[in-house]
């Protein structure tokens, strides 16, 4: 991937359409995306105003889409995008931001802002200004298969350790199931246990499913650093797999940002409709309960809250599907504030938790989710995007913290009836 | 020039241009973003995109309850400066015979006492939103040029009228005529800076209610 100045003008170029121009022409500069934005709420560093992270593609779109804008480009007064620019903007639109998109909920003039920062990472990455640890996983993504550098040996392995857990068989491979279920390397490699819920719930409920041996990652490195060839790529892998096993549903899993890429992204970076249903495990759960297939026995005494993660509930409509399933099992749940689609990010999304320099911003942010935490005070957390859980379970153990952070999948299989310990 | 003379080109040939350049340079500017278009959405849909849209065009008026702890200010000066705009503008008895003159039709208008009494409290609200603009560090951190002219552009109609109606230092021709030059310039400057905000807010919310109903989440 050869970078530079002319390819990141001209990828932020093509980024520039009616919405983007829309937005631009309406910002106000009132400065309330900054009050929406934890990356500013808890540094009070005013350059980091989600807006203000906008500026490379904001001088595009003003000196190549507007009149007065190409009669200052002609007479040398437009504001030029430049090395020095992008240098210093790196850290704002990489390090500092993680797309949760609360800026775009607060707009009042309704600009789209995280979809704006989105297409400045385009014109960054292709610039050759992006972060060191989003290139590597990147690059691991292409030539590996996994941002982690996960292969199918390890997943088999997994898979064997599972399969003696339990005593169910995970099936490989196989064609014409209903459906195929995608893993982040993140639940690969930390929470195996994820691959065991969904086992044991899909025997409870008789559903067919399978796991691929050619495509099983989930999370798309493309749309978190901003290359969207890379990202439609990783996206065609899925679709091709998805196609030759004639599969209904493809299962994005408890991840965040792999849900927006392949559910949400995928059909328009591949350029055409999928042929198969993209959903996110817990509409897939919640389809489950509303078919009276998914049978729950036992409640939760201890008091629960659901962490939304930000690609799933705000940027992707999975909100009121947790707390249907949710209720099924807990009589004690309580609402963080602004929890559903106003939820605070947990500071590590878009990118942030793959860029070791954002280590210690991502820790500083974490200050917002342990206020909401202090409001709720709960016994244990409930989330469905296990970099959400990670980079939580790392701030609260550096907060002191003693709150156990649980995947809702996995809880949910906890207690299907008959698995009672 | 006379100040007589000053008026009746301001009153003719300034409006003329000031209006041409005005409605012209918004056309423009709205098809220049329209004309751009934007890709077709491939996914499966989960909601409307239309009546997304147009629901977050009202609904975005009113901001969600954090947003309004954390600022307040912003949002009570400009709900108090956008609609003593359009009270002033739009109600005050002189303005509809002016437009009336224009357009063939007019409406009903409000008290002018009340007029009046709304001007101070819009020229007030106008002070307190450049107060907050200078003095809070996200939107001082913002602020440009444009910024500032725009504000001021704003504020001299309204300052240049309310000395018009009560009198205030010349006579009254000399005011009605700086009064309907400062609208001039306000109306000419309109269509290149963020002003153009007015027109394109509509668009700009439809497509944020666009995209988050596409989704199923409204916005």
């Amino acid at each position: 991937m050869s970078a530079s100045l002319e390819k990141g003008i001209n990828a932020l170029k093509e980024q520039v359409d009616s919405t983007v121009a829309a937005f631009f022409s309406s910002c106000v500069h009132c400065g309330m995306c900054a009050q929406a934005c934890l990356f500013f709420t808890e540094t009070g560093d005013p350059s980091r105003t989600p807006i203000n992270k906008t500026e490379p593609l904001r001088r595009i779109w003003k000196s190549e889409y507007t009149l007065f804008g190409r009669i200052g480009k002609i007479l040398g007064l437009s504001k030029k995008v430049d090395e020095k620019l992008l240098t210093d903007w790196e850290t704002l639109v990489y390090d500092s931001c993680t797309l949760c998109g609360r800026c775009s909920m607060v707009c009042p003039v309704g600009n789209d802002i995280a979809l704006m920062i989105r297409k400045t990472r385009e014109g960054m990455v292709a610039a050759g200004h992006a972060p060191e640890g989003l290139i590597g996983a990147t690059t691991r993504a292409v030539t590996i298969g996994s941002p982690m550098g996960v292969t199918w040996k390890a997943l088999s392995a997994q898979i064997s350790h599972v399969e003696e857990d339990t005593g169910l068989k995970i099936p490989v491979d196989v064609e014409g199931v209903e459906y195929l279920l995608l893993l982040s390397s993140m639940e690969i490699m930390n929470f195996p246990e994820f691959i065991e819920a969904v086992a044991k719930i899909f025997d409870q409920t008789n559903s067919s499913w399978t796991i691929s041996s050619e495509a099983f990652e989930a999370t798309n490195s493309g749309i978190q650093i901003g290359a969207s060839d890379i990202a439609a790529e990783l996206v065609q892998r899925i679709v091709d797999v998805a196609e030759k096993l004639k599969v209904k549903t493809v299962i994005s899993p408890e991840c965040g940002h792999a849900y927006m890429a392949i559910r949400w992204d995928g059909p328009n970076l591949i350029g055409r409709p999928f042929l198969f249903k993209v959903r996110h495990i817990l509409e897939v759960l919640d389809d489950l309960r509303t078919q009276g297939r998914l049978k729950i026995s036992g409640k939760e005494a201890r008091k629960l809250t659901y962490h939304d993660p930000c690609q799933i509930s705000r940027r992707g409509g999975v909100i009121d599907e947790p707390r249907k399933l949710i209720d099924m099992f807990s009589d004690n749940f309580v609402e963080m504030p602004d929890g559903g689609k106003m939820n605070w990010c947990c500071g590590a999304g878009g990118g942030v938790s793959a860029n070791e320099r954002a280590d210690e911003i991502r820790l500083k942010v974490f200050q917002r989710k342990k206020d909401q935490l202090d409001e709720v005070r709960p016994d244990a957390i409930l989330s469905a995007c296990s970099n959400c859980r990670i980079h939580l379970e790392d701030g609260l153990e550096e907060h002191n913290m003693d709150i156990p952070l649980l995947s809702l999948t996995e809880t949910i299989a906890e207690h299907l009836e008959g698995s009672e310990v | 020039m006379t100040e007589i003379e000053l008026l009746s080109w301001a009153r003719g040939p300034g409006l003329q241009i000031a209006t041409i350049i005005f409605v012209a340079g918004v056309v423009i500017r709205i098809f220049e973003i329209l004309m751009l278009g934007r890709k077709a959405n491939l996914a499966e849909a989960k909601g409307s995109e239309m009546s997304s849209g147009l629901k977050t065009i009202v609904s975005r008026t009113v901001p969600d309850r954090d947003t309004f702890q954390r600022s307040g200010l912003t949002i009570v000066a400009g709900y108090f400066f956008h609609i003593g705009l359009f009270v002033i503008v739009f109600l005050y008895a002189p303005h509809i015979l002016f437009i009336k003159d224009i357009i063939g039709f007019g409406w009903p208008a409000l008290p002018t006492p009340v007029v009046d009494a709304v001007a101070v409290v819009t020229i007030i609200s106008m002070l307190v939103v450049l107060a907050n603009r200078l003095s809070n560090k996200v939107m001082r951190y913002l602020t440009n040029f444009e910024d500032l002219l725009t504000w001021f552009l704003t504020m001299a109609p309204l300052v240049t009228g309310y000395m018009a109606f009560h009198r205030m230092g010349f006579t009254a021709p000399t005011l009605l005529a700086i009064h309907i030059l400062s609208v001039e310039l306000l109306l000419v400057i309109f269509p290149f800076t963020k002003l153009m905000h007015s027109f394109t807010l509509f668009f700009a919310r439809w497509y944020n209610g666009a995209i988050s109903g596409y989704r199923g989440v409204a916005s």
